[in-house]
This record gives C-alpha cells, sequence and structure tokens, in this order.
C-alpha cells in the first residue's frame, strides 16, 4: 500500500498544525463557531448528539495492521473503547473532545493517518473496491488512480468551498463492488486499444433525491485523467446550485442540465484546463503503482481446504471469496453480530484484527462500505487458524452479505441529523432472523436502514430498504424493496405506508415468507422481486 | 471594514471597480468588479486593459470566486486580482492559491495569525494559479 | 416548560441551563420562559456553551422530561449502550427514553 515520503508527511503535519490554530482560536473566541465550523468539518469534526464525532480517513479502505493499533489506542485513550465503521469505508469515534483533537491528529499523523476532508463541501475519501489486489475479474488494481485522486483532491485550493459534498469512487471490475454509479463521480478503469484509461460517471447520489451517475466520457486516458476530473469539479464549482442545500449536489445540477449539456461545459472547460500542463506525468502513476504490486505470494500454496468442521465450512462458504493468486482467499470479517452494532468494533477487536491482517494477509486490511472488515490475501492454508481466532474475539458471524448483514448508520442514537433510531432496528431485525439455516436459505439479501433522509445508511440501495422518518414526535419507517448498488444498479421503491419498529420486522418477514414461496432456480429476493413487482409483495405486507 | 491587504509591488490602482454591465458598456475603465455568480470569461478579451478586477465573495461558504480567479490568471491576466468581502484569515492561503493578490475583507483580519497561515505549508500537491511547484513535480523534476 | 440546552464547547458534552449556569444533568434544568433566546444569545458569546436551543419539556416528578426523543436521547445516552449513558446502573433509563 502507499508510503508517505517527505512531501506527504509535510503536508499532513502542517496541516495538524494548522487545525491545532484554528482549534486554540475558536477556543480563545477569536472565531465564531460559524466560521469555525467549516474548518472543523475539513478535518472531519463533527457536533453529533453527545459529544463531537471524528471520522478519520482510510483511503480507499486500506489499511495496514499498525494504523489498525493505532485507531484501537485513540478508541482507548480519547474515547470510549471503540469504533464504528463507515459505509464511505472510514471510521469514526463519536465521544472525542474539541480540546483533544489536535492532538488525536498528531498521534494519527504518526502513522500516516488523518481525518482531511473527510466532511465538508469539498472533495471527500476516494473510496474503492474492497477486493482491490486480489479479486479475479478485476483488470487492474483501481488504487493507484484513487491515491492519484486523493492527493489532487487534498487542498485542492479551487474545490474547498464546492455547493456541497463531493464523493468519488473508483473500480476496475465488472462486477461494482463499492456502489460506484451512486457517487457524484463514479470512476470505472478500462482498457481501449491496449492503453489503460477512465470511464466516467457523473451525477449520482442517494439523499433526497437518488440518482443513477450518467455516463459522461466512456475513455479518458491517463494523460488527461486529472484534468478531466478538474473540468468536472470546476463546472460544478461555478454553477451548482447554492441556494438551497437540498438541491446542491452535482446530480441536480447534472438532472437540470442534463448529461449532454454538462458534458459539454466539462469539454469546454477542459480544453482551457488541459492547456496548463497540471496532469502530473505516467513516472508519478508508475511511482504510486509499484506501492501495490501484490504480495510476495507463495508459490506453490495448498489450494486444498480440510472442511471437516461444520462451523469452519459454514463461514468458509460465505465469508471467504475467491482470490486470483491460487492457495490464496479473501476473507471478511463481520462486525455484524446477531444482536450488536453494526459496524462497531471495540479497541480489543481492532487490535485483534489488526494482528491478524499483519500474520495472515501480508500486513493488509480494507474497510467495506458494508462495514465489514477484509483481510485480502490470506493463504488458504491459514484459513482454519485464522477463523478460529476470529471466533474467539466474537469476529465470525457467518453472515457476509446475508439479511443479518445490514449496513445501518448510526441514526438518532448518535446522529444530530436523524429522525429515527436504526442500531435498535437492525437489531431486531438480525434477532428475527438469527437462524444461519434460515438466513442461508434466504440467500444475498442486503438490507439497509437509514435513520435520515441524508442516507447514509445507503437505503435507496437496499435490496430491502429502510427509511426512518419522525412521524408527528414518533419514529416511524418507511420500507422499500428492489434497490441495488452493485453493477445491476437500481434505487429501491416504497412499499406505501411506515411502519412502527416491530411492525416493520413483521413486514420484513412477510416478504421474505413470500420471496421463499414464489422464487425460481437460483433467485435473489431482489431478482425475485424484480420479476414479480411491489403489487404481491404490497398484498403480502399491508393485506 | 477590515484594511486592504496587498501582495503587489505595484502602485494600489486608484480607480475604483465598476460592474460588469457597467464595465462592458465602457471603453475605458480599468477596473472592474464581478459578483460570485458573473462569468469571468466575459472579461477575457479585455484583460490587458484591465489593471485591477475585484471578486466578491458575499458569503465566505459561496466558493466560486476561487474559479474566477483562476480563470483570470489562466488566461494569462496580471493585473491585480482582489477578493472582496467576507474574506477571513482562513480562507486567503487558498484565496492567494488562486491567484489572488489583494484582499478587501469586510471585518478585520488578524494579520500576525494570517503571516502564520499563509507560511504553514512548504507544498502542495496540485498545481494552481501561484507559483507553488506541485509535489508530482518535484518528485520527478 | 422550556429548557435550554446546548453542548459544551471544548468538551462537546450536552448541557442543560439551570438558571445559573450549565449542567451535564437535565434534572438540574429549569424552566427559561420567554427568556431562552437571550439567555442562549449571552452564554455562546461568552463560549460558555455552543450551539444552545431552547426545547419544550413537561415537568414529572424525576424533573423534566424533553418532549422529543432527540433530546431524551441527548440527555441520556445511546439507547443501544445503556453502559455508555449517564445513568448505566439505572434499568428504568431507557425506557424515559423511548
Amino acid at each position: 500500500m502507499y508510503k508517505y515520503d517527505e512531501y506527504d508527511h509535510s503536508i499532513v503535519a502542517a496541516r495538524v498544525e494548522e487545525f491545532r490554530d484554528q482549534v486554540n482560536r475558536r477556543l480563545a473566541g477569536q472565531i465564531t463557531e460559524d466560521q469555525f465550523k467549516p474548518l472543523r468539518l475539513m478535518n472531519g469534526l463533527y457536533l453529533q448528539l453527545h459529544a463531537y464525532m471524528l471520522r478519520v480517513a482510510v483511503p480507499y479502505g486500506t489499511l495496514d495492521s499498525r494504523q489498525m493499533h493505532m485507531l484501537a489506542h485513540i478508541a482507548r485513550k480519547y474515547d470510549r473503547g471503540y469504533g464504528h465503521f463507515t459505509t464511505r469505508q472510514n471510521l469514526q469515534y463519536n465521544w472525542i473532545k474539541l480540546e483533544d483533537a489536535p492532538d488525536i491528529l498528531a498521534e494519527l499523523a504518526t502513522v500516516e493517518m488523518h481525518a482531511i476532508q473527510t466532511s465538508g463541501n469539498c472533495i471527500r475519501n476516494i473510496s474503492s473496491d474492497q477486493f482491490a489486489g486480489a479479486a479475479a475479474d478485476e483488470l487492474t488494481d483501481p488504487r493507484p488512480w484513487a491515491e492519484l485522486l486523493r492527493q489532487w483532491s487534498t487542498f485542492h485550493p479551487e474545490f474547498s468551498y464546492l455547493p456541497r459534498k463531493f464523493k468519488i469512487c473508483v473500480i476496475a471490475a465488472e462486477e461494482d463492488r463499492a456502489a460506484m454509479r451512486l457517487h457524484d463521480i463514479g470512476i470505472q478503469i478500462v482498457e481501449k486499444d491496449g492503453q489503460l484509461g477512465a470511464a466516467i460517471y457523473v451525477g449520482g447520489g442517494m439523499g433526497r433525491t437518488p440518482m443513477i451517475a450518467p455516463l459522461i466520457k466512456d475513455f479518458v486516458p491517463f494523460d488527461d485523467f486529472v484534468s478531466y476530473l478538474e473540468a468536472c469539479l470546476r463546472v460544478y464549482n461555478r454553477y451548482g446550485r447554492r441556494d438551497n442545500m437540498y438541491k446542491a449536489r452535482i446530480k441536480i445540477l447534472i438532472h437540470e442540465l442534463g448529461a449532454d449539456k454538462y458534458r459539454a461545459e466539462v469539454e469546454e472547460e477542459f480544453a482551457a484546463v488541459k492547456a496548463l500542463g497540471i496532469d502530473p506525468p505516467k513516472a508519478e502513476f508508475d511511482r504510486i503503482a509499484a506501492y501495490f504490486a501484490p504480495p510476495a505470494y507463495e508459490a506453490d500454496a495448498p489450494d486444498t481446504l480440510d472442511r471437516s468442521d461444520p462451523d469452519f465450512a459454514v463461514w468458509l462458504d460465505q465469508n471467504v471469496s475467491a482470490h486470483k493468486q491460487p492457495g490464496y482467499a479473501v476473507v471478511t470479517i463481520s462486525l455484524k453480530p446477531i444482536g450488536g452494532i453494526p459496524g462497531d468494533a471495540t479497541a480489543d477487536q481492532i487490535d485483534l484484527m489488526a494482528d491478524l491482517g499483519q500474520r495472515y494477509s501480508f500486513d493488509e486490511l480494507r474497510v467495506t462500505h458494508a462495514q465489514n472488515i477484509v483481510l485480502p490475501h490470506v493463504r488458504k492454508a491459514d484459513l482454519y487458524a485464522l477463523w478460529q481466532q476470529l471466533r474467539e474475539g466474537e469476529l465470525a458471524e457467518a453472515n457476509l452479505d446475508l439479511i443479518s448483514d445490514i449496513i445501518a448508520c448510526p441514526g438518532l442514537d448518535y446522529c444530530s441529523l436523524a429522525n429515527a433510531r436504526s442500531i435498535p432496528l437492525a437489531q431486531k431485525i438480525a434477532t428475527r432472523f438469527s437462524d444461519l439455516g434460515r438466513q442461508r436459505e434466504l440467500g444475498e439479501l442486503k438490507l439497509k436502514i437509514s435513520g435520515c433522509i441524508n442516507a447514509c445508511g445507503h437505503h435507496h440501495a437496499g435490496h430491502i430498504g429502510i427509511l426512518g422518518v419522525d412521524r408527528k414526535g414518533v419514529e416511524n419507517y418507511q420500507l422499500s424493496f428492489g434497490g441495488s448498488g452493485a453493477e445491476d444498479v437500481s434505487l429501491g421503491t416504497i412499499t406505501g405506508p411506515g411502519f412502527t419498529e416491530d411492525g416493520i420486522v413483521d413486514a420484513i418477514e412477510k416478504a421474505t415468507d413470500l420471496y421463499l414461496a414464489q422464487r425460481e432456480d437460483g433467485e435473489r429476493f431482489l431478482d425475485t422481486y424484480r420479476r414479480l413487482g411491489m403489487a404481491p409483495f404490497k398484498e403480502a405486507i399491508y393485506g | 471594514m477590515g484594511n486592504l491587504l496587498r501582495y503587489r509591488d505595484d502602485e494600489a490602482h486608484e480607480e475604483p471597480a465598476v460592474t460588469l454591465d457597467a464595465f462592458l458598456g465602457q471603453s475605458t475603465a480599468t477596473a472592474v468588479r464581478i459578483e460570485s455568480g458573473e462569468d469571468a470569461r466575459i472579461l477575457l478579451p479585455y484583460l490587458d486593459r484591465l489593471a485591477l478586477v475585484e471578486v466578491s465573495f458575499p458569503k465566505f461558504r459561496d466558493g466560486r470566486g476561487y474559479s474566477s480567479g483562476r480563470i483570470l490568471r489562466e488566461a494569462g491576466y496580471t493585473g491585480e486580482l482582489r477578493a472582496q468581502g467576507d474574506v477571513l484569515v482562513d480562507q486567503i492561503p487558498l484565496m492567494r492559491r488562486c491567484g489572488f493578490d489583494s484582499f478587501a475583507p469586510e471585518a478585520p483580519v488578524d494579520e500576525a495569525v494570517l503571516e502564520a497561515s499563509l507560511a504553514r505549508y512548504d507544498y502542495h500537491y496540485q498545481a494552481a494559479a501561484d507559483a507553488f511547484v506541485p509535489v508530482w513535480k518535484r518528485r520527478h523534476g | 416548560m422550556k429548557l435550554l440546552t446546548g453542548n459544551d464547547l471544548p468538551t462537546g458534552d450536552v448541557t442543560w441551563w439551570t438558571g445559573s449556569g450549565w449542567s451535564r444533568h437535565v434534572e438540574d434544568a429549569v424552566d427559561v420562559g420567554d427568556q431562552g433566546e437571550a439567555i442562549a444569545h449571552a452564554e455562546e458569546g461568552a463560549r460558555r456553551v455552543n450551539g444552545p436551543y431552547v426545547i419544550d419539556a413537561t415537568a414529572t416528578p424525576e424533573g423534566p422530561r424533553p418532549a422529543h426523543i432527540k433530546d431524551r436521547i441527548r440527555a441520556l445516552g445511546p439507547t443501544v449502550r445503556p453502559d455508555l449513558t449517564l445513568k448505566p446502573a439505572d434499568p428504568n433509563a431507557g425506557s424515559w427514553v423511548i
């Protein structure tokens, strides 16, 4: 993975001191909260229901054991012993003091970490495929492209006060494991005439008005990559709406202008920008890419597995994915124990995962946008020992992509933006469906819960989606079916009137019962829903 | 009203900045002011007769002026480029990078804090409208 | 009744106006009547609170009970982590919120 050079270190260190100065000035009253808020947001610091919340960046979801150990250390020293992995591959601490934030950032900087631009109206963490570098289906590792963009976007002076937040995702496979089409800019690295380049989708997003990003340019060669993105951002900065916070994302601009007009504006801007020579040379890309070379795989690693332990076999089938290298596998550690808090991990668990990553995965871990952790390069021969240790750490729930592998935002238990609690509902659903045999019978079922319309739980992209609303001061839940964040991207459709917390658990059970009764060969819940349409489901739930 | 902050060697321009509409209607004005929603490229045919372009930042969160500044510098404008309005010390370094070399803040700016802020970063990742060599260029010459 | 609430600037702790200062405990909160905005303005200016706002509440034997669940969650702590709330040993705390 990428390692800082003197320049990277210098920039992050300067940022730490800059924020320390800004915090001191805020505490001394030299700047108001209104003036300070964008500054602290650009360092990932929110003021939430109970305390400040700090969102630490995990660039494209990749980190090593040293960094994981630091995250555990910070949880213990400055927070309350745990952290929350997010739907943008970052980590959040819920109990931070403003006066500690500069020291926290200083500690993070010692292991090449930061909280830069994890909030604010600027370019956020560049996300990517959690199986990058390991998946057999990828054209190339997308992360060098993501790292190039991380540097380009960091403290970009022109794009620090955009109309709204800006989220970019880079993948390099036909299978979309990162919800690429639901980003402000989604990038797929593709090949044309023997050259690698970027297919650029602009204008996706969830929230109040979910949209799937249309294709704006089918191939941008490396030499034009940064210029083209600069042009895309400049058009947004100049013309994105600033009159209404809920209409300020680039998806609204694309929707109002039309993709063709937006593309024409970008091409015009690109012509001007290209002449400036702002594109880094191929040598810079190669320098970065060298950090993402495959690890030193063992040449003849055994490819067979002893499945005689039935619990191990279940976990193998559910949480272990194919690796492009024979003898190796990709492991997903579920942070969704039945009845637990989705995406949360204790400091001890984070330390354990760090050790396991170091020992079994060439010292590399990933955070997925489904709030789980991946060990990308595990020898098959080590899987059993790894699984046993995960079990001891209560990290061996074998529910990847099953109904209890719920994506849930922190919701009203933590978040000042929320209208309803999401975590208790996730716990109730997981408990109702806790029987693993039943879950496996239901198969792949991506259930996502957001506590408000900001959709941090990605409910629009859920096979089953739930949105928490405030109905005259009482929590209420809207149910939707048919969303998908994969390459078969689609936005969910609301079933009808909302439910109470217990009511929606019953409704979900009725829907899954219908699916089981009606499904045809190999159909997932999503497929049966798409085939049958909403009517029979509506009948089953409300009838 | 804060003091005018200026990072140019030449004399401050005397003539007041006229609105864009007025400028386009006159052949003699040498100073113009553009609002945050106005298109800086409209000025491109007139750059060599302009000594001052003032760009409005009505609220510090409105970042359109940063693009306006860069567009003017990229097109070859070498006169004074002034940021006027809700211009605060924490945004001035970014404005400098976008080519602004004078600042007319509505509220006074603490110049000691500003000086420290401007000197804080030795390196920048990306090319902008200032003289900083971007990091990628330093890495590869 | 009307309560004035906010967060402590340096720590982020939830605070409640007691009539003379700020407390972490909603039981100490007083009815600010129609003075909330004025007190908020003064206190925020002096940086004794961050982001204050006025809420509705009902007086109960246990003390003021905020009208909206969000502020009850602020008053106590996350419903899903009773151990992290202001009343970890109180088995009735959760039902007070909900």
